[in-house]
């Protein structure tokens, strides 16, 4: 069995999917994450290593179409809707080293 | 039935729109009314489209006025939960994240419902990302269940199934990922349908858990679900999750009875160990016998691995939820919360923009997929899932179709389940094994449980076993207590 979800782990989770939580909101969803696993305790405890994953269930192989040439969005209507957009291309800040 | 029924189903309307009998207009202007008086209290929408849907009618009308036929659905209202896009039109998925943001395409059930000729009439709400089982979890306010309001009206679908309950359009379309069509379809009282996996695209369905979510029908009879499900089913290449296979005939099965139908009641889904109403349970005792009594052969059946469905669940859907909600970063659509730098500009964009739900997900999935857990946690689940499939094509071969209770419980009241995420999740505990699996399944009303709120029986089917499916739900649909709606 793994060891019980610490806050350490939620801190370590929230930064791997960019979310900053308070400290207050670390021990709620601390708490609360670990009740959810602990539930799921019954599926960690399976022996599985016979049984192969299922990742879709509905399996269809090699779904292609002709590689023909078909309108696809239009570009300014899609940058109408971006949060900032500059030369028919989405802005954002810095992405590398100090803002300027 | 009378006049006054036939013009509340879509196969009324659409039949009187087409000759004439009546226009498209003062069908919607009707449920425009129904809308003024009680939207205030019930809330199903996110956004109204009240104009053009107005505009939309009169061009129905003038079109048939011209001799012209608009399709199976002509001058329906329908309703459609916001996180289905629509160009030009705000989708929000009920979070904050999205708010404002309107799509540059349509979802390819939207094109074929105005293909269809029919009048799309609002947005409505869900929980954020379809992620909850009451429609509590919207960034924009909860939707109240139209039978008492003091009560959820299930979720994550909550607006689409009250709109629907509520008169304010005859059919609409949701999402169902664990549960979110028919649960709330259960809590309302009305038909909602969840078909096989990949039988309806999900091209423009904004993704919450892509091995699970499904687009399906909400309505008030079930011969329109299968109307709806008919319309928006079938092959489409911008999915290629989409089965090949052309959609049936659901309408011409709906007739025929279940005489020599062999039903298995899902012991494990029955709540022998408790948790569920007793009501729930008594009605779905009397829901098998009343097709025993119309001739299909009824007996219990084990799906043993199905206890293992709820676990499995929470971890697979959160998992693919972390992944799909990584799109989510200020850069392309929806809310920026712009600082110095694009890395503080995700983290802040994020954190305002996501309710708390759905953080919770995101941080479970992102967990149960982190480095030492993976096999642990999504690997494991995978694994049962593959051990629910197997126990469910074990009973199918010894049944056509399953029973069960959609919900274990009927409608709640508001903020009774909010503190503690895993008594919520509790309420999908029938419905997730299906999903799991990718069959198709559906709840049908049938009679009433505690305060009079009424219960809905789940009949589940194999892999593209829509037709026996459909036939059994309106074989119910005639036997529920009161008789056909």
């Amino acid at each position: 069995m793994t060891a019980p979800i610490s806050r350490d782990d939620v801190a370590h989770v929230a930064r791997l999917a960019r979310l900053t939580l308070t400290d207050e909101e670390l021990d709620t969803f601390t708490g609360q994450l670990a009740s959810i696993l602990d539930h799921a305790a019954d599926v960690e405890a399976l022996d599985l290593d016979d049984v192969a994953p299922t990742s879709h269930p509905y399996p269809l192989e090699n779904v292609v179409r002709p590689d023909e040439v078909r309108p696809c969005l239009d570009r300014d209507e899609v940058l109408a809707e971006a949060p900032s957009a500059e030369d028919g291309m989405f802005r954002v800040p810095p992405v590398l080293g100090e803002a300027p | 039935m009378s006049p006054v029924e036939r013009f509340q189903t879509a196969a009324g309307v659409a039949a009187a729109v087409a000759t004439g009998e009546r226009s498209a207009r003062s069908v919607l202007d009707e449920h425009l009314a129904r809308i003024d008086e009680r939207e205030g209290e019930i809330h199903a929408f996110n956004h109204l489209l009240a104009d053009e849907a107005r505009a939309r009618a009169d061009e129905i009308d003038a079109r048939i006025a011209a001799g012209e036929d608009v399709g199976p659905l002509a001058g329906v209202p329908v309703a459609l939960k916001d996180n289905l896009c629509t160009r030009g039109i705000p989708t929000t998925c009920s979070s904050k994240i999205l708010d404002g943001w309107r799509p540059p395409y349509d979802a390819t059930v939207v094109t074929r419902l105005r293909d269809a000729g029919a009048v799309v009439i609002g947005k409505t709400n869900l929980d954020e990302f379809a992620m909850g089982s009451s429609t509590e979890n919207s960034a924009f306010g909860a939707t109240r269940n139209p039978l008492d309001t003091s009560r959820v009206p299930g979720g994550s679908s909550g607006g689409s199934a009250a709109a629907v309950a509520a008169g304010f359009a005859p059919i609409s379309l949701g999402s169902d990922t664990g549960g979110s069509i028919r649960q709330p379809a259960a809590l309302c009282g009305v038909v909602g349908a969840k078909p096989t996996y990949g039988r309806a695209s999900r091209y423009g369905l904004i993704a919450f858990a892509s091995s699970l979510d499904q687009i399906g029908p909400f309505a008030r009879t079930v011969e329109d679900a299968a109307l709806l499900m008919e319309v928006v089913g079938g092959h489409d290449p911008l999915d290629a999750t989409s089965i090949p296979e052309p959609f049936p005939d659901l309408r011409g099965t709906l007739g025929r009875g279940v005489e020599g139908l062999r039903i298995g009641l899902v012991e494990e889904l029955l709540g022998g160990e408790g948790g569920f109403q007793p009501e729930v349970q008594a009605r779905t005792r009397e829901a098998a016998d009343a097709l025993e009594a119309a001739g299909a052969k009824v007996d219990v059946v084990s799906v043993p691995a199905s206890t293992y469905g709820l676990s499995a669940y929470y971890l697979i859907a959160p998992a693919e939820a972390s992944s799909n909600l990584a799109r989510f970063d200020g850069v392309r659509f929806g809310l920026r919360d712009e600082r110095a730098t694009m890395g503080e500009t995700y983290d802040a964009t994020r954190t305002a923009g996501f309710g708390a739900e759905v953080k919770r997900r995101i941080m479970l999935g992102t967990y149960a997929l982190s480095s030492g857990y993976y096999d642990a946690y999504y690997g494991k689940a995978q694994r049962v899932r593959t051990m629910i499939i197997d126990d469910f094509d074990a009973a199918y071969e010894r049944f056509d179709v399953l029973l069960s209770p959609s919900s274990p419980c009927v409608a709640f009241p508001l903020g009774d389940k909010t503190a503690d995420p895993l008594t919520m999740y509790l309420n999908d505990v029938c419905t997730i094994p299906s999903s799991l699996a990718g069959h198709p399944a559906m709840s049908v009303p049938f009679g009433t449980g505690a305060e009079g709120l009424p219960v809905g029986i789940q009949v589940m089917a194999p892999a593209l076993g829509e037709e026996q499916m459909f036939r059994v739900a309106a074989a119910l649909e005639a036997a529920a207590p009161g008789g056909a709606r």
